[in-house]
């Protein structure tokens, strides 16, 4: 059988542990063997979005040796995603040997979604969700990964589930990192934005594919009195 | 020297030295479509319109005659020394003045003037542009100051856009100060992103094509 | 700018009408500008972009060498260039011309390149009456501000906001409705186009085979402004250069769809020199002034000098959505958005401005959108890393370095990040989302926990964390 490893993101180990068993479930559910190495922590973007560089590789080079030899990583997030992807090779840009180290592994490294549809090449999952929800288009998956129709079409195969977008679908949450503490103002202003938007399709749900995201559309909600709930893509296709 | 002192600035900058060859440029990139004559009518008149320009085909100079005489109903005007116009007939309308050479009579005459007529140097079919250039035919003023602009044009002067333009017209500067593209009446919506036409140029504009 | 930047954020996100006003402006650029963009309309835009960096990338590493083409060709058509440092040199040249003409009166068309040297606070104390021609602009000249927006500059001012100004500052009888306030402007300005001495504008592009200044606008102002005066005077960034005439074909196309969704604006003026001989009308004399103001600094760093790639579209603006929520006026300068974000640190220094590189989700979209591809987001990580590096050489960002390297090592110790995990899980209260505000300790309140708490609410932290959750499913036997 196949195998994957996961590399579920500090958020998702931390906070919302239920969407990497989610993501297990469903992984295992379409033919994989799923492995999780246990020496993982994060993958540096704190660091690196606070301009921290230095200590953005330390964890970086700490994350390449961990998934050295995993044969695919699969990821819950864009962001880590796409901090990975897009942003190792320039952190590392004059240490060549970790370089190559990324050069190696950044090919095997998928975003959840895409790994289902570019990877697996399963749409359907088999999955049941009796409800409406609404999609959060995260911007780092969006505008770095180009996940946009992806997660559409896998929620399109869940049964029972109807999808309404939101008006506007692209516009930022608003979480931005360290910016949500740095700038809460503003933070809480485009949440707030988002959730008008969000309320205003009448979903019960709001997906994403981005953990931190739905952390802060969650606090945003639920500040607001609004019983609209947080799901990750995984966690509505692990639903049968 | 200012001069000198930004110009070794930007030099040291770049790691250029005087009178170093700059890296060759990129190619300009000019794509002309493949555009027949009636649909490059057509598209001229519907982007005008759909600028609340006015149109008309007139099928002989004496029909393009007949509108503007219409249009300016009798009111001051100012024509240009297009020889077009005069070809047209425009020029002899009544009150019509026109052969103006001189800036302050000329400014004169459109400031009192409800209407100025010109011709046009060439037109774009794909975005409903008037190419004026100054010159002893065309003065800058008259399509300016009046409150309506009436430019009378012949059909071949029809191009397919910017591409073609600057395709004919590499370098407009040899041939004149002043080229300007007119596209529409002159608008506003800085109040409340409300749409206002006819701010400081002129509000009406109608376009006949001979 | 009154106040600290945080105090102006927060009284515009405290003003309801002020945010709608932001958000529908913003919101009706970005819609015309996706209909101008749709591929049905303009195919090519993608490759179009591509081109105009190109085209920019060329003309700014070899600056040197079109800004003195630029010149011949303009004093080849009979006028001059002037070189300027700085803002003061702008108006010394512009006062000294006055007097030597006997100029009283200049009419100005929209130039963010006048509004960055405050241009007219230097000119009018010195009795030269400078009157901004642009509708916006003059709104704002009457009112004593500066612009909200690039190509929307009075978008903050309603029409009562605009009959207010009018019947205070030029003592018309009060008048709320739009058509009839222009119509006022209008007759004003009017006047003060065909009294003027001196007419002054910006330049959109400067196009160097030609020595022409471009001029786009709506209203027609630039036009009256550079036609009827005896003499012009364009001032423009040395940053404007363009190769040749030729090169409008691009740049043009983008421009106008991507400020406000025009295909063109209504009027394109193209400038080169004095009025020929034989032409009837036009000023007698054209000057263009090319101002560095600390553009050369930008151009030394090979990466950060795609900032003066940027055309002044104000795309990056209307998508912004920080900037659509705080607004024109709570960035420290006149360029505000993501570019101002980005130029304003390396204009001004990072005492003045290092905040602002930070005030961003780096959601992407600015990049996205701008039309000649500068790459904003990673120019402002670029940015955070520079800024962080300085304010440690100062041992400003002390507390918070210390925290992300303690953060850093607790990351490459994974055992010890997860009993970090669990004692967190221990001491902060994990009661229901809403508990979080008040059962906080005092402590945390202040930090990074207590400004999240602020605005929004927390879930309580699960019992054990998914590597606890793993190993059990492991030791049941389910992998």
């Amino acid at each position: 059988m196949p195998r994957v490893s996961l590399f579920v993101t500090c958020i998702i180990d931390q906070v919302f542990p239920q969407v990497g068993l989610a993501m297990c479930q469903v992984l295992e559910r379409i033919g994989y063997t799923v492995d999780f190495p246990e020496a993982q922590t994060c993958c540096g973007q704190p660091a690196f979005n606070t301009g921290y560089r230095e200590e953005a590789r330390q964890v970086a080079r700490h994350f390449l040796k961990v998934f050295r030899d995993a044969e695919h990583i699969v990821v819950p997030s864009g962001s880590c995603t796409a901090m990975i992807v897009h942003h190792y090779p320039g952190l590392f840009a004059n240490e060549p040997r970790w370089l190559e180290e990324t050069g190696r592994l950044t090919p095997r490294l998928w975003e959840f979604s895409k790994f289902l549809l570019e990877v697996a090449r399963v749409e359907d999952v088999g999955a049941r969700y009796d409800g409406v929800v609404t999609f959060h288009d995260s911007c780092h998956g969006l505008r770095e990964l180009g996940i946009k129709e992806g997660p559409r079409r896998l929620l399109g195969n869940v049964r029972g589930l109807t999808l309404r977008e939101m008006e506007p679908a692209e516009e930022c949450c608003g979480f931005g990192g360290t910016f949500a503490v740095k700038f809460p103002e503003i933070s809480g202003g485009m949440g707030r934005a988002k959730i008008e938007a969000i309320r205003s399709t009448g979903a019960g749900a709001v997906v994403g594919i981005d953990s931190s995201c739905l952390l802060h559309i969650g606090g945003m909600l639920s500040r607001a009195g609004l019983d609209v709930r947080t799901l990750h893509l995984a966690e509505v296709l692990a639903q049968q | 020297m200012p001069r000198e002192h930004i110009l070794h600035k930007v030099r040291t900058a770049l790691g250029r030295s005087v009178g170093q060859a700059p890296a060759p440029a990129p190619a300009p990139r000019l794509r002309i479509p493949e555009v027949d004559a009636e649909a490059r009518l057509a598209s001229f008149f519907r982007r005008i319109e759909s600028l609340a320009g006015k149109t008309f085909h007139a099928a002989a100079a004496e029909e393009a005659r007949a509108y503007v005489e219409r249009v300016v109903d009798g009111r001051p005007a100012v024509a240009s020394n297009a020889p077009f116009l005069r070809e047209c007939g425009i020029t002899g309308l009544a009150s019509v003045q026109t052969g103006f050479t001189a800036a302050a009579e000329l400014r004169a005459a459109c400031v009192a003037a409800a209407c100025g007529i010109t011709s046009a140097d060439y037109a774009l079919a794909d975005t409903g542009t008037l190419v004026l250039l100054s010159s002893p035919e065309e003065a800058r003023t008259i399509s300016l100051l009046p409150a309506a602009h009436l430019a009378v044009v012949p059909r071949r002067r029809i191009l397919t856009g910017l591409d073609e333009l600057f395709s004919r017209l590499e370098r407009p500067a040899d041939q004149t100060s002043s080229m300007v593209l007119i596209t529409g009446p002159s608008r506003t919506a800085d109040i409340e992103q409300i749409l206002i036409r006819g701010v400081h140029g002129p509000g009406e504009i109608h376009v006949i094509v001979v | 700018m009154t106040g600290t930047p945080l105090t102006h954020i927060q009284a515009t996100l405290e003003d309801p009408r002020l945010q709608a006003a932001i958000y529908k402006a913003s919101g009706r650029l970005m819609d015309h500008r996706r209909h101008a963009i749709d591929p049905e309309e303009l195919p090519d835009f993608q490759e179009l972009r591509t081109q105009a960096n190109l085209l920019k990338r060329h003309t700014i590493e070899n600056l040197d060498h079109y800004l003195e083409m630029f010149q011949a060709q303009v004093e080849a058509h009979g006028g001059q260039v002037l070189w300027a440092s700085d803002g003061q040199q702008v108006a010394d040249f512009v006062l000294e011309l006055a007097r030597r003409k006997q100029a009283r009166l200049i009419v100005k068309s929209k130039s963010m390149t006048t509004e960055e040297i405050d241009l007219r606070d230097r000119l009018e104390p010195q009795g030269l009456e400078t009157v901004e021609t642009d509708l916006g602009e003059y709104i704002l000249q009457l009112a004593g501000e500066r612009p909200y927006h690039i190509v929307a500059p009075a978008l903050h001012k309603t029409r009562e906001d605009v009959g207010e100004i009018f019947s205070r500052r030029l003592g018309v009888p009060l008048e709320n409705e739009p058509e009839k306030q222009t119509k006022i402007a209008r007759a004003v300005l009017r006047e003060k186009f065909l009294a003027a001495d001196i007419g002054m504008s910006g330049a959109n592009f400067l196009v160097a085979d030609s020595g022409a200044v471009v001029l786009v606008e709506n209203e027609g102002n630039a036009r009256m402004s550079t036609t009827a005066p005896r003499i012009l005077v364009a001032v423009a960034g040395i940053e404007k250069l363009i190769p040749r005439a030729q090169d409008l074909a691009v740049f043009l196309k983008l421009l106008g769809r991507s400020a406000t969704g025009q295909a063109l604006t209504v009027y394109t003026s193209f400038l080169s020199g004095p009025r020929r001989e034989t032409e009837i009308d036009g000023p007698e004399e054209f000057y263009v002034i090319l101002l560095d103001n600390g553009r050369s600094k930008l151009l030394a760093d090979p990466e950060k000098r795609q900032s003066l790639f940027c055309i002044r579209c104000g795309a990056c603006l209307s998508h912004c959505p920080v900037y659509r929520k705080i607004g024109g006026h709570s960035y420290p300068w006149v360029y505000s958005g993501p570019i101002g974000a980005v130029i304003t640190p390396q204009f001004q220094g990072i005492q003045a401005a290092g905040w602002l590189p930070f005030a961003s989700s780096l959601c992407g979209a600015c990049g996205e959108v701008c039309p000649v591809k500068i790459e904003l987001p990673q120019l402002l990580l670029e940015l955070r890393a520079e800024i962080q590096k300085a304010r440690a050489r100062h041992s400003e960002n002390r507390w918070e370095k210390l925290a992300f390297r303690a953060w850093a090592w607790v990351m490459r110790h994974p055992r010890i990040y997860e009993m970090l995990g669990m004692m967190a899980g221990a001491v902060l209260p994990g009661a229901s989302p809403g508990d979080w505000r008040e059962r906080l300790p005092r402590w945390a309140a202040r930090g990074p926990l207590g400004a999240w708490i602020s605005q929004r609410d927390l879930p309580p932290l699960p019992e054990r964390s998914f590597r606890r959750v793993w190993r059990e499913r492991l030791r049941a036997g389910k992998s």
